[in-house]
């Protein structure tokens, strides 16, 4: 599955083996001057063309650090990567061609129209001016900012903004869209607004990828997802097999009064097919395989110990799950 | 399956040369730059103006008129320091639009509108859009050159004459060495100082650059400021690099006295080079990580 290693020409057409793969990394490590810890360490990844893949984890997992390098932002203390074929490292100019980037920040050109942050983006990509208006125009439609076109970028909201920065990422026809949090400070309305915006695109055959902390936003959107913590890489599936990896079909949580490590431990004795258990404040959360009868079985149980139960909630298992399993600790902590 | 699979081979694979692509971002870098300077065209012209008007407008209008005037009295003493302030009010212009174009420009960029994150995706090397800056920076320093010098041969009181005499082969050749290095300057200043320290910028560096770069006295005038035989305000003021683009002013505009040519321009050359070279590297670590 090694991908070819022809250097003869950034420009050549793509190994056979590489097939579809958009973006390749082999041992890719970051560590930033100074930091005890890489940021980045031996990261191994594939995303293959047509596809949205997210890179979970909490802050300071590694992902923005990850996309940095594929972004030609960030350079890469070891290994490799590769965007379309090209090495990052060693032809970033030619990388960048390849790459549409929509980062944390607002960084939209303040001197300049919603029309024209379009247009010119255009012009910089090597689009004639006639190609350029018309893509500019024809973008403000799809993405719904056509009335904005003569505004200035200050009159536009934050998930405004947000959808032009995307508008501007695609204009030039990138191989990989990348986003950097996209949702990060949105409100749920341009959330779910920006997450319909991805889902036609990648339906128009857009390769995405994403880094988030949200596992709503991995769960929903992506292909596949690849778990990150400490610059390392703890898992990579689709959303379904993650959440069917945890071995359960059911997160229980309860609350009542009391130590909460020794309801854990009651509880987690008590049921039958409890496969993980942890104590959170004020409760315990079970993992449960068999969810049959479930809730009227731990409330017997609890009786039984004598829990004096407050709350008692069933949900299925979520990549927070996996999260967990695999750190033991919570993805937003 | 086959064909989307073509389909994203095409697209997947870069469509140009860096060559080509880097031509056309450069052209697309200085289009923008130019139609947003149309925009703010009259607060591009203000700007400009504003300093050098008040300049001859203060010391060769109001001084002359109230018995202040500066190199002595008389319409013959007053006309001499115009000559000497002319030249050394366009030095200045050029001097500040590199500071005001890149460097401030710059820390904004960099600081809270971020804007230079997307700059930088251009498909080009990463020096090449420092560079635009510095080649769109030059071409509005020139442009300043150009409005900046009627306007201050002009603001005079009356009886008092700037003396000028265009060097047109002097004129071609310095002002836009000068309006480099100024740019170069602006640039290194841009990345050197974080956003927040622009006051320290101004404070530290370019008032002192301002008072001690000839700009309202001529380079020879300065012999008398010695101690024990050195002239130690003269050397002090070689380290300047607007010494040499004033005094290189005077010899474009007028027939004063100059700095040597075979000094000025060397100088000029080596300072634009110093700052470029600190800038560009500068602005490669500030964007890299």
């Amino acid at each position: 599955m090694g991908p070819s290693r022809s250097d003869t020409s950034a420009l050549a057409p793509p190994g056979g083996r590489r097939r579809e793969a958009v973006i390749w990394t082999e041992q890719l490590q970051k560590r930033y001057p100074g930091a005890e810890a890489p940021a980045v360490d031996h990261l191994d990844l594939e995303v293959f063309a047509g596809e949205i893949f997210g890179l979970l984890g909490p802050n300071g997992a590694g992902k923005t650090t990850t996309a940095g390098m594929l972004t030609t932002r960030v350079v890469p203390s070891g290994g490799r990567a590769e965007v379309g074929g090209v090495d990052v490292t060693r032809h970033p100019a030619l990388a960048k061609q390849l790459s549409g980037i929509v980062s944390q920040q607002n960084t939209l050109d303040r001197q300049l129209s919603v029309w024209e942050n379009l247009y010119f983006h255009g012009r910089l990509f090597g689009m004639g001016g006639r190609r350029s208006r018309q893509r500019a125009d024809e973008l403000l439609e799809q993405f719904q900012l056509a009335r904005w076109a003569t505004a200035s970028v200050y009159a536009l909201s934050g998930g405004m903004a947000q959808r032009l920065m995307v508008a501007r990422a695609i204009f030039h026809e990138p191989a990989v869209l990348f986003l950097d949090e996209p949702t990060a400070g949105l409100d749920p309305q341009s959330r779910l607004v920006l997450w319909d915006l991805l889902g036609e695109l990648n339906a128009e055959g857009q390769t995405i990828l994403l880094t988030t902390h949200y596992m709503e936003e991995a769960d929903q959107l992506c292909a596949r997802v690849a778990i990150m913590d400490h610059g390392r890489l703890l898992a990579l599936d689709t959303p379904t097999a993650l959440k069917q990896s945890v071995g359960a079909d059911t997160v229980l949580t309860l609350k009542a009064a009391g130590d909460a490590e020794a309801l854990r431990e009651k509880m987690a004795g008590a049921l039958t097919g409890v496969t993980g258990s942890r104590s959170i404040e004020g409760g315990a959360q079970l993992q449960v395989r068999g969810a049959e009868r479930l809730v009227p079985r731990a409330v017997a149980a609890a009786e039984a110990l004598g829990v004096d139960l407050i709350d008692l909630s069933v949900a299925e298992p979520s990549l927070e799950t996996v999260f967990i399993n695999l750190t033991g600790k919570e993805l937003r902590d | 399956m086959a064909v989307t699979q073509t389909a994203h081979l095409i697209a997947t694979q870069p469509r140009r040369s860096v060559v080509a692509a880097s031509w056309t971002a450069l052209g697309a870098l200085l289009l923008r730059d130019a139609v947003v300077l149309n925009k703010h065209l009259w607060e591009f012209v203000l700007r400009t103006l504003i300093q050098p008007f008040l300049l001859c407008f203060v010391f060769l209008f109001v001084f002359p008129k109230i018995g202040q005037g500066i190199g002595g009295h008389g319409d013959a003493a007053e006309s001499a320091f115009a000559t000497i302030l002319v030249p050394g009010v366009v030095g200045i212009s050029v001097m500040f639009q590199g500071v005001q174009s890149i460097a401030l420009a710059m820390a904004q960029e960099f600081g809270f509108t971020r804007e230079i994150e997307d700059r930088v995706q251009a498909p080009c090397p990463i020096w090449l859009v420092a560079a635009e800056k510095v080649i769109s920076g030059t071409l509005q320093g020139l442009l300043s050159a150009a409005i900046v010098l009627p306007i201050a041969s002009v603001v005079h009181a009356g009886g008092v004459h700037a003396q000028l005499a265009l060097h047109w082969g002097i004129i071609v050749t310095l002002v836009p060495l000068a309006a480099v290095a100024m740019s170069g300057l602006g640039l290194l200043l841009g990345t050197s100082f974080e956003p927040r320290n622009i006051g320290l910028m101004f404070g530290f560096i370019i008032l002192p650059i301002t008072f001690l770069g000839g700009t309202y006295y001529s380079f020879d005038r300065l012999a008398p400021v010695r101690l024990g035989g050195v002239h130690w305000l003269q050397v002090l003021v070689l380290a300047n690099p607007l010494i040499y683009v004033n005094e290189g002013m005077r010899a474009a505009f007028t027939a004063g006295p100059h700095l040597h040519l075979y000094v000025i321009y060397p100088v000029l050359v080596g300072f634009a080079a110093l700052f470029l070279g600190l800038g560009l590297r500068n602005f490669r670590r500030r964007v890299l990580s």
